[in-house]
């Protein structure tokens, strides 16, 4: 090792110094700031999830029981806000911190300051947000899609729901500039852009996805803000304004955003079906112009969010058909993993569980979203269980399945200690289950007519919800074995890992020691022209 | 949230659900969505099953594969995997099939949609004006229009904590006061609008759900072909009350519906003349109350006789008009819900001070609050009297005063 990179290396043992608290307040480290984004994530997933639970005790049964409608309004657009951009957001902007440097052969992200201050943001943004529950007036109470006018009826909450959005937007902004950097400058040499891992390049255009959408819905939300308190209309018809132009612009970005969501997940499964299947990935490229194509049509097909609103017949036909196109891509990468199974040579670790489990029931929510593309069919499942069932089957057992599968999968490279299969196995069929417990019968809810957000309902509805209720709260204690097995892995968790403890290890993450010490490729690796393992 | 509560309702699940399963065949639950009963429903029923078995015929075959995948290429069985990585022709083949499958099913899809867009040759208009937490029905031909809103016995049961078992109620959250009426077989167009915030009109059986925006109208059409109930709710989240404002359609025969308008203008006092209306047989046939027309006729009654105007009756009435108007945000005891910015009435300053502030407010809303609507046009004198009185003398607020409907005339 040459001089200047041990005097690197002593300049970076003397963050080793600090201690406490002020180790993670001021770190830089790629790994360190990727843990803090998980545990936070974790953290907010909970915090969402208790709100869902007081959303599906009060819906156990017909009548009123435990809350007001407000307050119940308030937990459905809290919960949809935290776990959206508390939860899922940052837990992929981790595993980014996390494995991208590691995957590509880079000594850290390129912003090292700029990737502190975007983590550092988060927890401000959501004391924020979440301080507003005691506040005069109550949280905000108009949905996470913040439709004008209902939402200028917000009370003192409102400035403080709208500068947290702000922040958050400010903290994916910078978290995305720090990904697309490092991504593009500081892959190690030999690493073509065809040679990265799938996760890397769903990153890579989730990056830009977000950098394209985030100042959308900040120029949104402060619009609104402006509406309230500076006496533009924006989206009053009062004063010449458009309450609908408000919801095109929040879907121009809502729909970027569900792929903002999902797309890593793609990745990760990606990853851990070849792993598992011994096999490499069916149609690399086809793999990454796929990403490519649904996030290019993410950009033209926002208004099927908003079918009812009354656009001309002209406008229907058009974001229905170009909704239907996105099937195309996504069936592509449905049927590659298949592909990728196929003759392979499978084991059924729990990382490659909750991966299978994502393929069959994201599956199921991208049947749903085709039927809801239908447009005059989305007249009726418009604004319905229906829909809560097809986004919940995207979001949980899909970008959520994904993040518990990457977590199953990466922890023994964190830890260095391997992940106890057994209560793995646990966690995984209590989660299957109750999963499809909690949201499969929300279809039929709401193809049978019950309208999304109303906290009481006839007394035609009330089977499916118990049933409904019954899964939501198995799923969330089967969560509570999801942190054991984390503490129990880092705790020493099956045994020590090797570096590349699985069979069909593949990718450069596997090439140094696990646990990953704090500093990595500090001489970056040569990738040979022929070495195809560096992604699968 | 009261956990022991949610503790009790888990204890007694086991029970709950054996009695569930045992009392109900499995009939009575509604899995799909409704054939209903418009002249296009069915044909968005039938939409909404081809792409429901396109994908279920896609899933069979994709699903049966990884299954079969699942079983027989796991190590144990083919403890050598295959090398192949690529194959461009099945990657085209796939990419193409879904594709053709997509237009089959796009060309139909569209063709309905140029149907439900079609309004000419519309028969009867009437005007949709949703607001918190109501529906306003204007028969803008017939020169009258009437406010609908949750039912009495619904609101009361959903209370929180009223102790009332929604079982008890048939239709329970799905029943207004006053229905809309349309007639069956002509060709209905609505013209949605908002007094507030965005809601949504929506009755599955007309398989029309379309939003009602403030400052805009908009507009559908739905030709029912059975006569009937049709019950179906507001679908975009409006605030507060949002899972109460129900939708109620009687769909009846042409002759029955002529009738039930004449009976509507004579209770509105419409001059039937004046709007050209030349069928004057229809205005003045005998009106036969039916059991559904009963609870609007008391109410016709109620403003046509007049009673002694004293203490009792404003009272009596007040609590009526306030228990549908002003409990949802004020609630049953008056003591509002300040962490929702609903204030309370018991002791407020307007409800024990200024008489003159306090008919202010209720006829033309709060400048502050936009919560607080103008009543002005929604209640007559007598009512918005009635309920003055009794704010400003229930709860303890005993003011003694007593507001008569020529104040309200005079304050309009």
């Amino acid at each position: 090792m040459s001089t200047t990179a041990e005097a690197i290396h002593d300049h970076h043992d003397d963050h080793h110094e600090l201690t406490g608290f002020k180790r993670w307040l001021f770190t830089t480290n790629h790994k360190d700031i990727g843990t803090m984004y998980l545990i936070f994530s974790l953290v907010m997933f909970f915090t969402g999830g208790a709100m869902a639970m007081v959303i599906r005790a009060e819906l156990f049964q017909p009548g009123l029981q435990f809350v007001d409608p407000g307050f119940f309004n308030s937990m459905t657009t809290m919960h949809a806000l935290i776990m959206v951009f508390g939860a899922v957001m940052p837990a992929w902007v981790g595993f980014a911190n996390w494995m991208v440097p590691l995957m590509i052969g880079a000594p850290d992200m390129a912003l090292p300051r700029m990737n502190n201050w975007s983590f550092w943001i988060l927890p401000i943004a959501f004391g924020l947000l979440l301080s507003t529950l005691f506040l005069p007036g109550g949280a905000p109470a108009a949905g996470w899609t913040l439709y004008p006018p209902l939402v200028l009826q917000t009370g003192e909450a409102f400035p403080f729901a709208i500068f947290s959005v702000h922040l958050m937007g400010l903290s994916s902004i910078m978290g995305s500039i720090n990904v697309i950097a490092t991504i593009l400058n500081m892959r190690a040499p030999g690493m073509t852009l065809l040679k990265m891992p799938i996760f890397v390049w769903s990153w890579l255009i989730t990056a830009y996805l977000l950098i394209a959408v985030m100042p959308v819905l900040a120029g949104a939300v402060t619009m609104l803000l402006t509406d309230k308190y500076f006496g533009t209309t924006f989206f009053s018809a009062a004063g010449g304004g458009d309450p609908v132009l408000f919801q095109h612009i929040f879907w121009f970005f809502g729909h970027p955003e569900v792929y903002i969501m999902i797309l890593p997940a793609f990745g990760v499964v990606s990853e851990i079906l070849p792993t598992f299947a011994r096999k490499r990935l069916f149609g690399y490229e086809a793999m990454v112009y796929a990403i490519a194509a649904i996030a290019f049509l993410s950009f033209i097909v926002w208004a099927h969010h908003m079918f009812t609103v009354g656009m001309p017949f002209s406008g229907e036909v058009f974001f229905m058909f170009t909704t239907m196109l996105i099937a195309v891509p996504t069936g592509v990468k449905v049927f590659n993993w298949t592909a990728t199974m196929w003759k392979g040579s499978m084991t059924f670790e729990t990382a490659n569980l909750f991966a299978l489990a994502f393929l069959f029931l994201f599956t199921i929510g991208g049947f749903s979203g085709l039927m809801l593309a239908i447009a005059p069919a989305d007249f009726q499942y418009h604004d319905t269980y229906f829909v809560v069932a097809h986004f919940h089957y995207v979001l949980v057992p899909g970008a959520v399945f994904a993040l518990m599968a990457a977590t199953y999968y990466w922890l023994p490279k964190w830890t260095g200690n391997m992940v106890n299969e057994t209560l793995g196995k646990w966690h995984f069929w209590l989660s299957a289950i109750s999963v499809n417990v909690l949201f499969f019968p929300q279809h039929f809810l709401g193809l049978a007519g019950m309208p999304r957000r109303i906290p009481d309902y006839g007394t035609q509805f009330a089977d499916f919800n118990m049933w409904s209720s019954i899964g939501g709260f198995a799923f969330g204690l089967s969560q509570l074995m999801f942190v054991y097995v984390i503490i129990h892995t880092v705790k020493g968790g099956a045994g020590k890992a090797a570096a590349a403890p699985y069979e069909g290890s593949h990718g450069l993450e596997w090439r140094v020691p696990s646990p990953a010490p704090h500093h990595t490729w500090e001489e970056p690796p040569v990738i040979a022209e022929d070495d195809h393992r560096v992604h699968s | 949230m009261g956990f022991t509560k949610l503790k009790a309702a888990l204890t007694g699940l086991a029970a709950i659900l054996a009695s569930t399963v045992s009392t109900k065949a499995l009939a009575d639950y509604t899995l799909n969505m409704t054939k209903g009963a418009s002249e296009l429903s069915g044909e968005i029923y039938d939409l909404h099953m081809l792409i429901f078995w396109v994908c279920v015929g896609i899933a069979v075959v994709v699903f049966g594969v990884m299954i079969y995948s699942i079983i027989y290429h796991r190590r144990s069985r083919n403890p050598e995997p295959a090398k192949f990585h690529h194959n461009t022709t099945v990657e085209v083949v796939w990419t193409v099939i879904p594709f053709v499958i997509l237009i089959l099913m796009a060309w139909p899809a569209a063709k309905t949609l140029l149907k439900m867009e079609d309004f000419r040759q519309s028969e009867v208009t009437i005007k949709v004006t949703g607001m918190q937490w109501k529906w306003q029905y204007d028969y803008i031909d017939d020169g009258f229009g009437f406010y609908s809103s949750l039912d009495a016995d619904s609101n009361r049961i959903r209370q929180l904590g009223s102790g009332e078992d929604p079982f008890t109620k048939e239709n329970y959250l799905l029943d207004v006061d006053n229905r809309m009426v349309v007639p069956v077989g002509q060709k209905v167009r609505l013209l949605l609008t908002s007094a507030d915030v965005i809601h949504a009109w929506w009755v599955p059986d007309f398989a029309r759900k379309r939003d009602a925006i403030p400052g805009f109208i908009n507009e559908i059409w739905f030709n029912v072909q059975e006569p009937g109930v049709y019950r179906g709710q507001c679908a975009e989240l409006c605030g507060y009350d949002h899972g109460f404002m129900p939708i109620v359609v009687e769909a009846l025969p042409q002759d029955e519906y002529q009738q039930w308008i004449a009976d509507q203008q004579k209770k509105y006092g419409v001059d039937t003349a004046s709007l050209g209306m030349m069928d004057a047989a229809a205005a003045e046939a005998p009106a036969e109350e039916s059991a559904e027309q009963a609870a609007p006729a008391e109410e016709a009654a109620a403003e046509s006789a007049p009673t002694e105007w004293s203490m009792d009756v404003a009272m009596s009435q007040g609590e009526q008009v306030y228990s549908a108007n002003c409990a949802s945000c004020h609630m049953a005891n008056g003591e509002g819900m300040d962490a929702a910015g609903f204030p309370a009435l018991k002791g407020s300053a307007i409800a024990t001070g200024d008489i003159a502030a306090h008919i202010d407010m209720v006829l033309n809303g709060s400048q502050q609050n936009a919560a607080m609507a103008a009543f002005g046009n929604m209640l007559s004198d007598e009512e918005i009297a009635a309920v003055i009185t009794y704010e400003r003398n229930a709860w303890g607020n005993d003011t003694g005063d007593l507001v008569s409907p020529s104040d309200i005339k005079a304050a309009r």
